[in-house]
């Protein structure tokens, strides 16, 4: 046993609600702190996020730009000295306006990432653990909350507060714990009847013992793929709204602001207005969802990646191609 | 069988009123008046006071949500404030146009994803599969309302195949299909945009399947590889899709709002979305009563037909 091994995430997870009806093997697949680090996958994702966050972030230190007031005398410049991206309808730079976006988008994507997941998480383990009658009340409050459209959310809590970057990770987290919460609460229902959870009942452990003890740190490995998930379709979520016009105002912006904006002056020929924005926000949700993915692929134990394949050669038993050929 | 259908359908009716309830409540504690939102600032508070007590607007909060109900209960789902016609002719003339466009692009996408993911479980871990899945992924993260007018720039204005958006004022499913060729841009960005999942959930279980024995039994008998993906790999993969497809029925009823919006097209989405912006109580609340009874039939449906089609699955009553 390794050391970086200690460093466990979490403990085996089976597979999820889904996969588990499938029939498909479950188990095996283990979050470790090495698997993370050693898959190529994960490691070039988490690069391109690093990198945009400290472009967001560090870059307004280094380049000075003035991004709140409007100048008309040098609205929609093409890229050129002075403005290496050019200038947007108001006369304000897109370079240094794509590290302003960035920072709300990037902002919400962690805040309602983390939020929802916790939320959900908390919520789902209780109902699995409560289990019977105190369990189908809490998922019929589940899967009424997710059959409310999402619009007459959206539109009542933006007209009964002013927006800002808070208020809008908060709706955003409002509406997408509950899919969360539905997936742990699987999880649990599958580990509540595993020997490791019986074993703690049997010593003693009260229900709440088990609940923080065992079903939360368990749950951990599928909770960080759903973060990691939700984090990208909250970026992608706020550049919806951001086209439908629900939004802080202005100075405020973020990508997908930017790239709205710059939609409506295409036929213009704007094309600097439109191409950065979305490189930015592909190339991040992107990434988001390629970390989600293979960190998926770890947890359900179907794809390894090569920590685990030479662990197991190390026991003696190598896994048989599951190529077709 | 029977006693587990009847445990989910009692389930999904009170799911059903759960959403209508909440809905009520919610939309009830959105600040601004109706009357003022129908009528305009200007209105008089005399004409305010008719129009509450027209509507049923000065009961209570309870009375209201027990005088909605009862006429929902004879099939009358109100008036639209901002439209002055029957909330159900409204629905009924844009729901079919939202289930053309939505189900054709879900179709369009399943064509296109289920092959390709067992293609890419075939060659699971080589450069082929990494490059089909990141070109999914990558049009799946773009938002659609860019691929929209990126499509729209290149193919109508560019090179004029196609009809940028539909002409105003058409009505029916017919009328649609007439106009077909302001059809293709719409269907195809609403369907590359979802191809990823469709792909993604057939590739994780093509993998599976590829490497249990009854595949590998089928190649050791002799069968050939052609007749081995389509009649054990294809069949199997298809069983996830299954539950993405009843899960994706709401989104059907719920219409595009984007989409439509961008193309000029007057589905369920951009009635929702005007009617909340407008007040327009009885709309919303017609329109959240079906979004709820497809999401709530949606998930029935996938477990139904999931445990029809997959013998492993069987419904314990409890």
């Amino acid at each position: 046993m390794s050391a970086s091994e200690t460093l466990a995430f979490g403990g085996p997870a089976e597979a999820g609600e889904i996969s588990s009806r499938q029939g498909a093997p479950s188990g095996g697949g283990r979050l470790t702190l090495a698997a993370f680090l050693h898959n190529r996958r994960t490691m070039s994702g988490v690069g391109i996020v690093a990198l945009m966050g400290l472009f967001c972030f560090i870059g307004p230190v280094l380049y000075h730009t003035n991004q709140v007031t409007v100048n008309l005398a040098i609205i929609n410049q093409p890229p050129g000295p002075g403005h290496p991206l050019g200038t947007d309808e108001y006369g304000i730079d897109v370079l240094g306006r794509l590290m302003v976006g960035g920072q709300s988008s990037l902002e919400l994507g962690f805040a309602v990432g983390i939020a929802s997941t916790v939320l959900g998480a908390l919520y789902g383990a209780l109902s699995g653990v409560v289990g019977g009658v105190g369990d189908g009340i809490l998922m019929r409050i589940i899967d009424t909350l997710l059959a409310v459209p999402l619009f007459i959310l959206l539109i009542i809590v933006a007209s009964m507060f002013s927006l800002s970057l808070s208020v809008i990770i908060l709706i955003l987290a409002v509406l997408s714990w509950p899919g969360v919460a539905r997936l742990v609460r699987g999880q649990v229902l599958a580990l509540r009847n595993r020997e490791f959870a019986q074993a703690a009942t049997s010593m003693g452990s009260t229900r709440w013992g088990v609940l923080f003890r065992h079903m939360i740190p368990n749950t951990l490995g599928i909770c960080i793929v759903t973060a990691t998930f939700g984090i990208a379709d909250a970026i992608y979520a706020l550049s919806a709204l951001s086209f439908l016009g629900i939004g802080p105002p202005p100075p405020f912006t973020d990508w997908g602001t930017m790239l709205t904006d710059g939609v409506n002056n295409l036929f213009n020929g704007y094309w600097w207005q439109v191409y950065p924005p979305m490189f930015a926000l592909v190339l991040v949700v992107l990434a988001f969802r390629q970390i989600g993915d293979a960190l998926n692929d770890i947890v359900s134990g179907g794809q390894t990646g090569r920590v685990f394949a030479r662990r197991r050669r190390r026991f003696g038993w190598v896994p048989m191609s599951t190529r077709y050929e | 069988m029977t006693w587990y259908l009847v445990r989910r359908l009692a389930q999904a009716i009170a799911v059903v009123f759960g959403v209508m309830v909440l809905t009520f409540i919610l939309l009830h504690m959105e600040p601004g008046s109706v009357a003022r939102a129908v009528l305009g600032l200007k209105a008089t508070p005399a004409r305010v006071a008719i129009f509450d007590h027209l509507y049923g607007l000065n009961k209570p909060l309870y009375d209201q949500f027990g005088v909605y109900m009862w006429q929902l209960l004879h099939g009358n789902f109100g008036i639209s404030y901002q439209y002055q016609q029957p909330v159900s002719t409204l629905i009924a003339q844009r729901l079919p146009r939202d289930a053309l466009l939505l189900g054709l692009s879900t179709v369009v996408a399943l064509v296109i994803g289920v092959p390709t993911g067992i293609y890419q479980a075939v060659h699971h871990n080589e450069l082929v599969d990494d490059a089909v899945a990141g070109t999914w992924f990558t049009l799946y993260s773009a938002p659609d309302f860019l691929e929209a007018f990126l499509l729209i720039a290149l193919l109508c204005v560019e090179f004029h195949i196609f009809q940028p958006t539909f002409p105003g004022g058409i009505s029916s499913v017919v009328g649609v299909l007439t106009d077909w060729r302001a059809l293709v841009l719409p269907v195809f960005v609403l369907s590359i945009n979802s191809v990823a999942n469709f792909s993604q959930y057939s590739r994780s279980t093509a993998i599976t399947v590829l490497a249990s024995d009854y595949v590998k039994v089928a190649r050791a008998k002799g069968l050939p590889r052609q007749l081995v993906l389509t009649r054990h790999v294809l069949r199997n993969s298809l069983l996830p899709v299954i539950t993405i497809l009843g899960l994706s029925l709401p989104g059907i009823v719920a219409g595009a709002v984007i989409a439509e919006s961008i193309f000029n097209y007057p589905g369920m989405g951009l009635l929702f979305w005007q009617s909340a912006l407008a007040h327009d109580y009885p709309v919303m609340l017609g329109g959240t009563l079906v979004i709820g009874i497809a999401t709530v039939t949606g998930n029935l449906l996938a477990d139904v037909v999931y445990g029809v089609l997959d013998p492993r699955i069987r419904y314990v009553s409890q």
